[in-house]
This record gives C-alpha cells, sequence and structure tokens, in this order.
C-alpha cells in the first residue's frame, strides 16, 4: 500500500536565492505518515525549522487563543494550482492543499518556557530558531479527494521530529508569565476527532475545513523574509490565490489588541475567531442559539446573547441568568465562562487549559460598555 | 507594541514531558469490580478513530479511567459494554473535555455501559439520526452537587433517537435530556437525584412511557426554549411511575432547571400538544403535575427572547393518571402562603398547578388545558398579577383533545 503522491519540486525554484535547498513536499492523499518530515512542510533541521519547498507562512488578524502558544502557520497548494478567492469562508483549496499549524513557546536560555505575545517576528526571516523556541505539536490539515483530513503531530523532546499522535496527548508545563510569575498546566493536545470540534464549521454535514486563511482574517501585513506584505497580495503575487482583485476593498477582522481599533469591532474579532466556529447558524453550538461567528447576520433579538437566557448552560450558567448583561460583564454568562479553567464550564470547550486573561478583559470592557439593562417581564 | 522576549535565568528543571497522557493516578477505584484499567484509554479512543460503519466495538467488564474526553465521528457504529455495572468508564481523573463521550454520528448504538463521575456531560450525541442509547447508567458517584455535569444522556438535534432500559443519577441539570430532536421513544429509564430527572426540550413527537422518577426535584420535564430553531410540540407522557422529587433544586441559578420548584412530578413549560396520560403520580411536595409559560421561568426579555417565541403552552390534555399525595408543601414562599391561605395548615394544593399565563390574542374557546381525571382538579394561581386571586374554577378545563399518535420509527 504505498498510494502516495510524491510531488517534488526542483530547487531551482526556490525563491530566496540565497537560502540553502528547500525540501520538497510530499502529499499523502492515502495514508497517513507516520513523521511530520514525511511530509517536508515544516521541518528541523540545522538548529532551525524550516518550511519547505512553496510553503507559505501566514498569520491572522486576530487568532484563536491557545494556552499563549505562538504558531506559526503555513499554507501550500500544489504547483500549477491555486486557491480561489471567496468571502465569509476559508480560501477553497484544491485537492493535493496541506495547511499546518506549529505550537511553539518561547523559551530563555535555560530552556524555561515563557509566556509572551506573538508579535509576527518570530519567523521573520522564515525560519523558527530552535534554540529560542520548544515545539509543541504541529497539526496538518490535508486537502484530499473525499474532504480534509486533521492530523496531530507531538514534537520528540529532541526537538528532530514530529510524531503522529491521532490519540492526541497531555504534556505538564510550566510557563514563566510576563510580570515574573509562573504557570503550571496540562497542555491537551487534541484527538483527531476533536480536530472536528472546531474545523466541522458546519455541525450537519460535518465536513472540515480550514477556519484561519479566510480574507477576513489573512488582510493584513506579514513580515516575509524580504520584507513586510499584505498577504492576501502576497499569495496573489505567488500565484497561489486566485480570483483577488486587490483593486476592490477585502473585509479586515480588527486586530484584536489594537487600540486604535474600535471596541466593538475588537471584541467581535475575538469572538469570531475564538468562538464563531461553533456559535454560527450551522455549527455544533447552535444548539444555544448563540451566534457569535463575523461575518455574520446582524444577530438581534436573542441570537446576540444579548439578554439571552441560556438554552443548556447546566453549570455554565455559574449564577448568571443572561449571557450578556449590558454594562455588567461579571454578571455576563459570556464573560463568566471566558474566566475558568473548569471543562464543564469553559469555553471554548476545546484547546485551553488556561485563562486568557487579555482576552477576558477585552470582552469586559466590551460588555461593561454597553447601555441599557435586561427588562424581566411577567 | 511589541514586547520583547523576556530572557530571565530562573533555573527550573527540564519541562516535564509525561509522555503521553495515560495516568499514573488509579485512586478513582470506586467500584470493586476487576482493576481499573488506565491503560485502555488510548486503545478505545483509537479504535473510535480506527471505526468503519457497522463495526461493533466492544468493552469488556472492568473499570476503565479517562482523563479527556472519548469522541466518535463514524457513522454506523455500536459501542457495547457487559453491563451498566460491570463495564464502567469511569472520569473521576477527567482534566479535559466538556463531556465523557461526544458522539457526532448517525446510526449509533450504545448498550449495556455506565459512564461515571464526568467533569461536564456524560453522553452527548449532537446531531444524528437512528440513535439507540440502551441500557447506559450515567452517574455522579459523589451523589447531587451543583458542581456535577450537567446532563447524564443527553441527545440533542437528533432524529429517531430511542432511550430505554437506562438510569441517570445525579446529573446538576437533566438525568436524561432530548433536545431539538424529532421522534423519541424514552422508556423504561430510571431517572434519579437529578434536578430533572428526564426533560424533552424543543422536541417534536416524543413518547415518554414507563419510566420511573424519583428523588429529582423536578420528575419529567417537557420544555420549550425560545431562540432556537425549532419550536418543540407532540409529546406523550404516560405510564410513567413519577413520585417523590421532592430533592432540593441544586442547579446552578441561571440554569433554566433552577426554576423548578423541588417537588414537582411533571411540569410543562411553553410547550404544545402534551398528553399526560396512566401515569401513577404521587406525592410530589409542590404540585403532581405543573402546566408553566415561559414568563414563570424568569427569564423572559424584550431584547434576548425572539418575537417569533410563544410562551404560552397550549392543547394539554391530562387525563386517567391516578394522583396520590403532594401538594402539601410546596417550595416557594408564594405557594406556600397561598397553601395555607386557601386550604388551609393541613391542606394541599390540587394535583394540577397552572401559572395562569394565558396568550391574550387566542380566542376565549382555546383548549389550553383540558382534564379528564375523576377528581383531580386545576389551581390557577394568577402568575400575572403576582398570585393575587388563585381560583378553583374548573369550568375550563372540562374539555378533551384527540389523542396524539403513538411514535413508532
Amino acid at each position: 500500500m504505498n498510494q502516495k503522491w510524491v510531488l517534488l519540486i526542483g530547487v531551482f525554484l526556490a525563491v530566496a536565492a540565497c537560502s540553502p535547498a528547500k525540501q520538497s513536499v510530499s502529499v499523502f492523499l492515502e495514508e497517513n505518515p507516520a513523521n511530520l518530515s514525511n511530509w517536508g512542510v515544516v521541518v528541523a533541521k540545522s538548529g532551525s525549522l524550516a518550511l519547505g519547498q512553496d510553503v507559505v507562512p501566514y498569520d491572522l488578524n486576530t487568532p484563536l487563543f491557545t494556552d499563549a502558544a505562538h504558531k506559526l502557520r503555513t499554507l501550500y497548494v500544489p504547483p500549477g494550482t491555486s486557491a480561489t478567492y471567496r468571502t465569509g469562508q476559508a480560501l477553497d483549496f484544491p485537492v493535493g492543499s496541506v495547511l499546518s499549524k506549529t505550537f511553539y513557546y518561547p523559551k530563555d536560555d535555560t530552556g524555561q518556557l515563557l509566556s509572551t505575545q506573538y508579535t509576527g517576528d518570530d519567523f521573520a526571516g522564515e525560519g523558527l530558531n530552535l534554540a529560542k523556541v520548544r515545539l509543541m505539536e504541529t497539526r496538518i490539515l490535508v486537502h484530499r479527494e473525499a474532504g480534509w483530513v486533521a492530523l496531530p503531530y507531538i514534537w520528540n523532546e529532541a526537538q528532530t521530529d514530529a510524531v503522529l499522535e491521532r490519540t492526541g496527548g497531555v504534556q505538564s508545563l510550566n510557563l514563566q508569565l510576563p510580570d515574573g510569575g509562573e504557570q503550571s498546566f496540562a497542555y491537551v493536545i487534541p484527538n483527531a476527532n476533536q480536530c472536528a470540534g472546531c474545523h466541522a464549521v458546519n455541525a450537519t454535514t460535518k465536513q472540515i475545513a480550514p477556519i484561519g486563511p479566510a480574507p477576513r482574517h489573512l488582510n493584513k501585513t506579514y513580515p516575509y523574509a524580504n520584507g513586510e506584505k499584505n498577504q492576501l497580495v502576497h499569495l496573489a503575487s505567488l500565484e497561489v490565490l486566485a480570483g483577488f482583485n486587490p483593486a476592490e476593498k477585502h473585509p479586515r477582522n480588527a486586530n484584536w489588541r489594537d487600540e486604535a481599533a474600535l471596541l466593538e469591532d475588537r471584541a467581535a474579532a475575538y469572538l469570531d475567531i475564538n468562538c464563531g466556529h461553533c456559535h454560527n447558524p450551522q455549527g455544533a453550538a447552535d444548539t444555544s442559539a448563540l451566534y457569535l461567528d463575523l461575518p455574520g447576520d446582524d444577530y438581534t433579538g436573542g441570537n446576540s446573547g444579548l439578554c439571552k437566557p441560556p438554552v443548556a448552560a447546566g453549570q455554565g450558567t455559574g449564577g448568571h441568568k443572561f449571557d450578556i448583561v449590558p454594562g455588567q460583564a461579571e454578571a455576563s454568562i459570556l464573560w463568566y465562562r471566558m474566566d475558568s479553567t473548569n471543562p464543564a464550564v469553559m469555553m471554548p470547550e476545546l484547546g485551553r487549559s488556561t485563562i486568557d486573561h487579555e482576552g477576558v478583559a477585552l470582552i469586559a470592557n466590551w460588555i461593561n460598555a454597553m447601555q441599557g439593562h435586561c427588562k424581566i417581564e411577567g | 507594541m511589541k514586547l520583547h522576549r523576556i530572557f530571565i535565568s530562573l533555573a527550573l528543571p527540564a519541562v516535564l514531558l509525561a509522555s503521553c497522557g495515560e495516568s499514573a493516578d488509579n485512586s478513582s477505584a470506586k467500584s470493586d469490580i476487576g482493576q481499573v484499567n488506565n491503560e485502555y484509554q488510548k486503545q478505545l479512543q483509537l479504535q473510535l478513530l480506527d471505526a468503519k460503519p457497522s463495526d461493533v466495538i466492544t468493552i469488556p467488564a472492568g473499570v476503565f479511567s479517562f482523563d479527556r474526553s472519548l469522541s466518535l465521528t463514524v457513522d454506523g457504529v455500536t459501542i457495547r459494554g457487559a453491563g451498566h455495572d460491570k463495564t464502567i468508564l469511569s472520569f473521576k481523573n477527567q482534566i479535559a473535555g466538556a463531556e465523557g463521550l461526544l458522539v457526532t454520528a448517525n446510526d449509533f448504538t450504545i448498550e449495556h455501559l455506565a459512564i461515571e463521575d464526568t467533569i461536564g456531560d456524560a453522553l452527548k450525541v449532537n446531531e444524528g439520526n437512528n440513535i439507540v442509547i440502551r441500557g447506559v447508567r450515567t452517574e455522579w458517584t459523589n451523589g447531587p452537587d451543583k458542581d456535577n455535569g450537567a446532563y447524564g444522556i443527553y441527545p440533542v438535534q437528533t432524529t429517531n433517537v430511542l432511550v430505554e432500559d437506562c438510569i441517570a443519577i445525579g446529573a446538576s441539570d437533566a438525568g436524561i435530556y432530548i433536545g431539538q430532536s424529532r421522534n423519541i421513544i424514552m422508556r423504561r429509564n430510571r431517572a434519579e437525584y437529578n434536578v430533572a430527572g428526564l426533560e424533552v426540550e424543543n422536541s417534536i413527537n416524543a413518547d415518554v412511557y414507563e419510566n420511573v422518577a424519583t428523588n429529582n426535584t423536578g420528575g419529567i420535564l417537557v420544555f420549550n426554549l425560545p431562540n432556537l430553531e425549532q419550536r418543540g410540540y407532540q409529546t406523550r407522557v404516560h405510564h410513567n411511575q413519577v413520585f417523590e422529587n421532592n430533592l432540593k433544586n441544586f442547579a446552578h441559578k441561571g440554569a433554566i432547571v433552577a426554576s423548578v420548584p423541588a417537588g414537582t412530578g411533571i411540569i410543562i413549560s411553553a410547550n404544545d400538544q402534551v398528553e399526560i396520560f396512566e401515569n401513577t403520580i404521587k406525592n410530589n411536595k409542590t404540585s403532581n403535575v405543573v402546566v408553566s409559560s415561559y414568563f414563570s421561568i424568569g427569564s423572559m426579555t424584550e431584547a434576548g427572547i425572539k418575537e417569533s417565541f410563544d410562551p404560552y403552552p397550549e392543547d394539554i390534555y391530562i387525563h386517567d393518571n391516578v394522583f396520590e399525595g403532594g401538594g402539601n408543601s410546596p417550595d416557594m414562599l408564594e405557594m406556600k402562603a397561598l397553601r395555607i391561605a386557601m386550604f388551609g395548615l393541613k391542606g394541599r394544593l390540587p394535583d394540577i398547578l397552572w401559572d395562569g399565563f394565558a396568550n391574550p390574542e387566542l380566542p376565549a374557546d382555546t383548549k389550553r388545558i383540558c382534564v379528564q381525571n375523576g377528581t383531580a382538579e386545576v389551581i390557577n394561581v394568577d402568575g400575572p398579577n403576582g398570585n393575587k386571586s388563585p381560583n378553583m374554577d374548573q369550568s375550563a378545563y372540562d374539555c378533551t383533545l384527540p389523542p396524539l399518535p403513538e411514535v413508532t420509527f
């Protein structure tokens, strides 16, 4: 059974003339290779995590919080093909495309892992310096004939390769916080089904799909090796993206940390990427009738969360009656569930063991700025 | 807004990298059946990942410990244990995951095993057709506690769902909760020490029979909640034993079931076409049957409830039940005062309590509640006017409704 498609890329196509030859990408359309290095998408060698041939890094205006891990995201489409632009959802990637997301933490000289803000410059120069980071896991999304498949790879202690662990894993971590304090927690790597918990954004079709590489998330600059550039423009110039008209106005989510942006735009962007993959009218959390995705309809009358009673929150209410009580973040279920690490309470349900205090503060500020109150009838 | 990396030479041992998941702690050995098995977690999850349609995954007798949720996404799979008292999946050591087992698949059967002590829900099935849950026990072994998981058996957005011969104990919300589903049979189950024993919510065409609901806060609930795509109607509740559901409500405030008074046998909220017949309903201290609008939940807001939501119950038909005792010690202050004022120190509230909210836009002869149940009476507690003028006029309830069809699929 050796039905893999190996797409060999000639080294002469290398874009960066001065860099060593990049590894070619192998796209496995049938089997699940045991090692991440088999893919050639991101490869640890010579003290750095390097990208494979034709692999393009990207990041998002506002990312999902995952225990303060930094993430190196990459996309790859088979040479001669391209993803097609579409609004409202991820780009339409052709079969054979491979996305990767590597979770890592910065570390100091002693090996102590650090909780720091991701600023986008970790990857300037297109090579993660393994002396300064600890790689945790790399998740692969591969577009096969029958649809997307998600595969979790866990990095070995020697940081030489990552091994497929479809049942996920747990690792004890200790992070040093920016204020000098420490945080110990169980870093949980989802199993392959749990990948679908977020990536099956339509819970009826249950089809896995990418979430991040949608125009509203990608529409930002990225510090490429040869300079900063808008990601959509860059992808189009590489002919990796088709159907993109740079002259048109494209959706753009706010950067949730951009204090110059409107508070409501920052909050909406945060909720979109952290919650909207389930909390949308077709998502797994449509059972709650709370919709937090963008660009959504203008959710009102119960779906926005404003003065909305819960459906099946259980102990997730925290004693509160409504998802959002204007002006009162701490009386709001939305705030309460973000500010918890109890698996029965916390939202999102997966992907974190710690609280995103900065995100909680953002949502609290947003709720506290709302006018009005929830008047109970009857 | 760049934050430079901080390099502080705080010496610490190398990062702990436990190889993968399995907890070495086997302190969860509550049951004396076999050895607690911590190694099985990975094997079972792999089986669930690799399952093919029509596979039967057999779990032997024993106590198996899990520290994370299990999940299944493959259609057509059966999970089978050796009995709800023999095959025990213990989540006492759970550190992650909002449920014990999450199933997002069609044609799913799970039978003859127990799921104990999950942090959140025990068994959740989210969207699926042809779901069979048989002989499954979900239990929080520490007894009723507000920090227990919310739901024991929780199929939501399912079609053709059969829950039979199950046992649900200790859920901080509902023991068996079928939500937003269509074509439901819930039979021969036992629900005990939950806030809500058995609950049907926003569902269409449900048949709830031959169950035992006792020692819950509320025995059997038929609810409609606002804002959801599907409004529920057409539920039969019959041949159940619903007695002594007098447990103090231990739900977290704000949860919908936190509004259920302790001592409620069967409660209908904002649902329509509910037929309650030939049950034995005894010694539920607030009332054997409560018919309620959504207003009485206490969460009706203009901003947060879609206008299309109908908060009123209609077409409720209560007939041929055996009532005994109950109503003698209602949970709410207003009802305590009302009982004494109307029925004396030793009196009891009637078997059927209606909150009195009626849709003013419907014609006067609308059949809201019809009762053909011997001497059983209805009290309208006049909720809209703060219980000022409760009344015992029975004339409005002397009507009948066509019987609802049996559910088959």
